[in-house]
């Protein structure tokens, strides 16, 4: 209680560098690196820390994609995950057991080879496997049942655990003088002159030129307090947990046909996947029974032996889509000062160390990169946009 | 061995820890499942929501009304994935 009124009292009149709207990893690893370059960071967060889609998602790592940028931006992210425990002093439950797509068809392997072609130019340790060498890595899956010809797999993939991450950038970031409010909802966002001024919140206001919208599903509604249009739209996503049973692989599986992933946790129990034909955008969070036997049915094809596994949790959260399935990163050309952090489209726990990289040397040093630059805002106002095409969940 | 009381089983989590964790911020039973896994194993928080927010309620002097009980998530009781994968009505 104390601290909750010293808080209080603080953040009536409050002033900071940047602004930060959403308490996910994003939003904490950003609050962490600009409170480090020495600028002064208020992070609002309307429910408490990792209550998005951060908390809910299904915790891999990957490097393996479509489109160059998002390759970039996660070898560099698992670069960074790889020191993140020494940096921040604090556990984050990194283990890299591999990611394993699974190749059903020749069109597949055709975009499977271009894919591995691209990521291998980029340093990346990936190989394309024959279906008899899929079973030496995770040995419960059925080739025949999951229509496997192949698969691609890059054993510097992972997991990490998003609860330990966020909850460790948070303490470090409030380490480095930055203010997290919990339970603090934005309701405006003040311009003067087409630029940022002000935030005010239900607990006071906070003058800054900077405001990060990184509101994960939220994000198109706190840019519409300024009348900027995302074309983000959230979609409500389904996944569930299974007992804990004894360990018997390391690797993600995944299948972009089938939209299936699933992981055995390093406590044991099996974590996964698979999105419900016909859902549509909104923000709907009733899990449901379509997808558990959806999920189950397609679960035990791949892994016949998990029939006997006991599902014990099955919980929702929000994939924030953008047209092409890659963030929204940047400064808008409306109004400085306002910048995106959002649009991760199911990928922003991975990409999330890069990305608030990136956007910390703009904010800070004012410098830009080819890769915001061709992530920003304005590439939706050309006709031709390029899909990342590799998606699950 | 230290005396120890369980809060959590399934998790194993103790009350010691319980405090710990909210002596360093996490202050609603959301927050401190998700940074201790408090009823997050196969009983799903029937034993130890209510517990936990006793001790809440002893640590911030808010009353057991204040604070929310997590959404409870299906399916109600554990189901085998072949049970869940099967078209038999």
């Amino acid at each position: 209680m104390m601290r909750n009124e010293r808080d209080r009292k603080q953040s009536r009149r409050c002033k900071a560098d940047v602004v930060i709207i959403g308490g996910g990893v994003n939003g904490c690893s950003l609050a962490y690196q600009l409170a480090k370059r020495g600028k002064s960071v208020v992070l609002c967060e309307r429910k408490y820390l990792c209550s998005g889609a951060t908390g809910r998602c299904g915790a891999g790592i990957r490097q393996q994609w479509s489109t160059r940028e998002n390759t970039e931006l996660s070898i560099k992210s698992i670069k960074i995950f790889e020191k993140l425990e020494k940096e921040l002093g604090q556990e984050i439950g990194l283990r890299q057991g591999g990611y394993l797509i699974i190749v059903h068809d020749k069109k597949e392997m055709i975009q499977a080879e271009k894919n591995v072609e691209m990521e291998k130019k980029l340093g990346l340790d990936v190989s394309i496997l024959a279906p008899d060498e899929i079973t030496n890595v995770v040995p419960i899956l059925d080739i025949r049942g999951m229509n496997a010809i192949g698969s691609t797999f890059c054993p510097t993939d992972g997991h990490v655990d998003p609860f330990k991450t966020t909850h460790a950038y948070a303490k470090a970031a409030e380490k480095q003088g930055a203010k997290l409010y919990k339970f603090t909802n934005v309701e405006e966002i003040k311009t003067k002159n087409k630029r940022i001024d002000s935030v005010i919140t239900n607990r006071g206001n906070i003058k800054t030129n900077i405001v990060v919208n990184s509101a994960g599903a939220w994000s198109k509604q706190v840019a519409e307090k300024l009348n900027i249009t995302l074309p983000n739209k959230p979609f409500r996503k389904e996944i569930l947990v299974t007992e804990r049973v004894k360990p018997e692989f390391k690797a993600m599986v995944i299948s972009f046909k089938d939209g299936i992933y699933f992981s055995q946790q390093d406590e044991g129990q099996i974590l996964g996947g698979i999105p419900i034909p016909n859902e549509k955008p909104g923000y709907l969070t009733v899990p449901t029974f379509d997808f558990l036997h959806h999920m189950s049915k397609t679960l035990t094809r791949y892994a016949p032996t998990l029939k006997y596994v006991n599902v014990i949790r099955q919980w929702t959260g929000y994939y924030d889509v953008t047209p092409d399935a890659r963030p929204i990163l940047g400064e808008v050309e409306q109004i400085k000062g306002f910048i995106q952090c959002n649009g991760f489209s199911g990928h922003g726990f991975m990409l999330s160390p890069m990305v608030t990289k990136i956007l910390t040397d703009y904010i800070a040093d004012g410098k830009s990169s080819d890769i915001l630059e061709r992530l920003n805002l304005k590439r939706f106002k050309d006709k031709k946009i390029v899909h990342e095409t590799s998606v699950v969940g | 061995m230290k005396d120890k009381t369980f809060i959590c089983r399934c998790e194993d989590i103790t009350q010691e820890e319980i405090e710990q964790a909210i002596d360093e911020g996490y202050t609603t039973l959301e927050e401190l499942k998700c940074k201790l896994r408090l009823g997050m194993g196969p009983c799903q928080g029937r034993g130890c929501l209510t517990l936990a927010r006793r001790i809440l309620c002893q640590k911030t002097g808010k009353t057991t009304e204040d604070i929310t009980i997590p959404p409870s998530r299906p399916p109600e009781i554990p189901v085998s994935l072949g049970t869940l994968a099967s078209d038999e009505k």
